[in-house]
Order: structure tokens, then C-alpha cells, then sequence
């Protein structure tokens, strides 16, 4: 039996705004892995330089799905199913990953961006017709995001208010005011009507992804309904809610670094170099997740990680590893390369990495371009999300 | 020649690591980019499903054979 240092609570506190904790970069300079305690599951290893988070992520050495289970270390209550894309290794993650691959790749999502962009005009008209201020949060990064995966997969943008109400309840940390019981109802009523809406596309297909994952049923390597029900889960709700908390955290960083935000008024061919930097910049959740177990003994930064142990990568600290991002804390959108593992690395890399570029670029080249005069109404005021594992303003008052 | 060959283009990757992670056999990192093991394969449904979960389309695997590609799809 091997001793492990006593561990220390994570997340490391209470989110501050978009600070990152001045313990993630002690981490990176002293080397070793530091032993944690997160909400729930067992102590756990946390790997913070970038090199080390990405062989933790990228190398098959590593397990995601044998690190499920109630034993996980979760910041999250809800133990996490093990036939998911978020959780399975190969193979049979690579037929999962296969099976929705094709609908987000660069090309596929590129079709999109002409109606994305009539999205995010239509919102603006109304927000500026409404009046002289608005809610930035309620009336449009909410919005931009439903309103794309709604087409995308295949569901009614009526229902934007329970895929809200659902969401909001399946990112609740522990100091929130839902329970256990509160998270397991919404999973389930998720669940529920997504199988009635995959059971209607059975009936009458239509061109959404929804559709072509009901019709591998006729192929020879179908998907079962449940299968499909998990995919929808997946696309849904990482599609929505995530983006809406990086579009806000961008427009808020955008609108309090005004240097940034004239070079990219200036230069829009920044645009996307910009949104690179914002996707590096942003700690968009309060900690990191999704740890992986050890297959076998490996050595990271001097640490011995012994087979059968865990270690939680934490993306929000490689992106702010100097060896990899000079000046790491500073933001900056002329940088030549930005391998940020914001969108995560290997197997598990972000499947909608592409259609949450577009998105950014387009809903925050609009805003810029349409709206010179964009400022905070009341900067000091702002309202924080709490009780969230998303970090980032909960509302965005704004004038032009 | 009934094989395949296998390219990826450099300009192209992102180096996700997901076509190494998906099928080690086939592909393998180099600097902060993934490059195939063999440029020519016995054909292998694996390395299909690999090369299809690639989110940059940078992978084109081609059926010597019949000139055919394979992935990316038309």
C-alpha cells in the first residue's frame, strides 16, 4: 500500500469572476502532481502542465471509461453512464463517434453558417428595436445556441424553455438548490422526451441528425433507440448551454479589455484568431472533470501514478502553461499558434468543436460589427453564476 | 494492387489526436500533428471508422485498386 499526501479540497475555492486560481500555475512550476478531494468519488491525482494533460487525455494508457462509476471523482453528484460518447473507450466509442461524426465536420458545418448568421441578425433587430438596453444573456447567447442545435438535431425551438430548465438543473454543483433527486428526475425527463422525439422522426424523417441516426436502424451496424437517446443527450446539451457560457464569458472579456476589443474592431481578419484566444482564455467551469484511470504505472512530472489510480486533467491549467503560451495570462490575439486543450484532446476531442467556432465567430463578429457603442451597463454589479460547474456572468446588462 | 493508401494532409490536421486515439495501429503522432504509420493497408473497417471521425477531414484513404476515395465521402 502506497502512502499518498493527505488531500486537499477541489475545486480550490469558490469561483471569483473568470480568475483562474493561483494554485493551478504553483502546480505547474513545482512539477509534481497534486493529490485532491473533489465533491464526490475518491481522492484523485490533478495533472495541470500541458504536457502532462495531454498524455493523460491522448494516450491509451489511460481509461476514461474504467474511471467510472461511484467511485469517480466528480464535481458533478450524478454518476456518469457508462455506454455514453462522453465516457466510452474504444471500440466502441469510434462507433458511436462515427455514427454523428459526419454532420459536425468543418465542411458540414460551414453549410450552416449563412442561417446561423440570419440567426444572430434577427435577434439583434429585435434587441435593438426592443429599446436601448438589454439582457445580452437572455436575449441572445441564450438564444444563438438553441436556436442552431434545435435545427441541427431535429427539435422544437418551443421547447427551448425545458431544454433550459433541464440543463440548468444537470450542470448543478453541490452548493446549488437542487438535489440529488431534483438531477436523476431531470436525466429522466430528458430521456423521456428525447425517445418520443426520435420515435416521431422514425415516423416522419426530415434532414436533421435526429433523422440520419434513426435511419442506421437499416443499416447493418444499427443503433439501438437507446443508443440514439444518448447521442441526442450528448449533442443537446453540450450544444447549448456551454457555448451560451463562452459566448458571455467572450463579450464580457471583450467589453472590459478594450484594447482587444479596438484591434479586433480595427482588423476583423483577427476574428478568428481572436475566438482561439477566448477559447484558451475563458475557465469556462469552475474545475475540471472527466478524470481518466492509469491502465498500467506511468510517471508524469515525477510522479508516480500507480495502474488502477486517477488523474484529472485540468485543461483550464495546461491553457495557461507558459512552456506552451508565453505570457500565458495575458490575452493576447496575435498569437502564431494556440494549442489550447479547451475542446479537450484525442478521443475525446470536442465533436462540436467546429459548429462552436462558427458560432462564436459569427455571433461575436456581428455583435462587434453591428454594435461599436456595445458597453456593460453597470460593470461592478454584475450577477455570477453560482451553484453551477459553468462559471461566467448569469445576466449581461448591456447599452449601445 | 488490392490495398489502400492512406494520407493525411498536414495543413489540414488540428492534431486532435483523435484518428491516433481511435485506431493506434494506423495513425501516430509527430510534433502536434498525426501522420499515418504505413501510407499503404490491407483493408480494414477500423481504419475507416478512424479516419471518418476526423473532425478536420484531414485524413483521405483511397482504394488502390480502383482509384475510388473512400473517406473523405463526396
Amino acid at each position: 500500500m502506497t502512502t499518498h499526501p493527505e488531500p486537499v479540497a477541489y475545486p480550490f475555492s469558490e469561483p471569483d469572476r473568470l480568475v483562474v486560481h493561483p494554485r493551478y500555475g504553483e502546480l505547474r512550476d513545482q512539477g509534481e502532481l497534486e493529490r485532491v478531494q473533489l465533491p464526490f468519488g475518491k481522492p484523485t491525482w490533478l495533472a495541470t502542465r500541458h504536457e502532462d494533460v495531454k498524455i493523460v487525455l491522448g494516450d491509451p494508457r489511460f481509461s476514461r471509461e474504467k474511471a467510472l462509476g461511484e467511485d469517480e471523482p466528480r464535481i458533478l453528484s450524478f454518476t456518469h453512464r457508462p455506454d455514453s460518447i462522453l465516457t466510452m473507450d474504444p471500440p466502441g466509442h469510434t462507433r458511436l463517434r462515427k455514427a454523428v461524426a459526419r454532420a459536425f465536420t468543418k465542411r458540414r458545418i460551414e453549410t450552416i453558417r449563412p442561417r446561423t448568421q440570419q440567426i444572430v441578425d434577427e435577434l439583434l433587430d429585435e434587441m435593438v428595436a426592443a429599446g436601448d438596453t438589454a439582457d445580452l444573456v437572455r436575449q441572445f447567447a441564450l438564444a444563438v445556441p438553441m436556436m442552431v442545435i434545435c435545427e441541427l438535431l431535429g427539435g422544437p425551438y418551443e421547447d427551448r424553455h425545458k431544454f433550459h430548465h433541464w440543463s440548468e438543473i444537470l450542470a448543478s454543483t453541490r452548493s446549488s438548490k437542487h438535489t440529488k433527486e431534483d438531477i436523476a428526475q431531470a436525466d429522466k425527463e430528458l430521456r423521456d422526451y428525447l425517445a418520443e422525439l426520435v420515435d416521431t422522426k422514425r415516423a416522419n424523417p426530415g434532414d436533421d441528425l435526429l433523422s440520419v441516426l434513426v435511419e442506421t436502424e437499416q443499416t447493418d451496424d444499427p443503433l439501438t433507440p437507446e443508443e440514439i437517446v444518448g447521442l441526442a443527450w450528448s449533442v443537446l446539451l453540450a450544444g447549448f448551454e456551454i457555448t451560451t457560457n463562452m459566448l458571455v464569458n467572450s463579450v464580457y472579456l471583450l467589453l472590459t479589455n478594450p484594447d482587444q476589443r479596438e484591434q479586433l474592431v480595427q482588423e476583423a481578419g483577427l476574428l478568428e484568431k481572436a475566438v482561439e484566444e477566448l477559447l484558451r482564455f475563458v475557465p469556462l467551469t469552475v474545475g475540471s472533470f472527466f478524470p481518466r484511470m492509469a491502465l498500467e504505472d506511468v510517471e508524469l512530472s515525477g510522479t508516480l501514478v500507480r495502474k488502477g489510480e486517477t488523474v484529472l486533467p485540468s485543461t483550464l491549467a495546461a491553457n495557461r502553461d507558459e512552456a506552451v503560451f508565453p505570457n500565458a495570462d495575458q490575452l493576447d490575439f496575435h498569437r502564431d499558434s494556440n494549442a489550447h486543450l479547451t475542446f479537450s484532446y484525442g478521443i475525446h476531442h470536442c465533436l462540436g468543436a467546429p459548429l462552436a467556432r462558427m458560432e462564436l465567430q459569427v455571433a461575436i463578429g456581428t455583435l462587434l460589427r453591428r454594435l461599436p457603442g456595445l458597453r456593460l451597463v453597470a460593470e461592478d454589479e454584475l450577477p455570477w453564476r453560482s451553484g453551477s460547474i459553468l462559471r461566467g456572468p448569469s445576466s449581461l446588462l448591456v447599452t449601445w | 494492387m488490392s490495398g489502400w493508401s492512406v494520407e493525411i494532409d498536414a495543413r489540414t490536421c488540428i492534431g486532435t489526436g483523435m484518428c491516433v486515439g481511435a485506431a493506434p495501429k494506423y495513425f501516430q503522432r509527430k510534433s502536434s500533428k498525426s501522420v499515418p504509420v504505413h501510407d499503404h493497408v490491407e483493408p480494414d473497417e477500423d481504419l475507416l471508422d478512424a479516419a471518418f471521425a476526423c473532425p478536420a477531414e484531414a485524413i483521405r484513404v483511397r482504394d488502390e485498386a480502383t482509384g475510388d476515395v473512400l473517406v473523405p465521402e463526396a
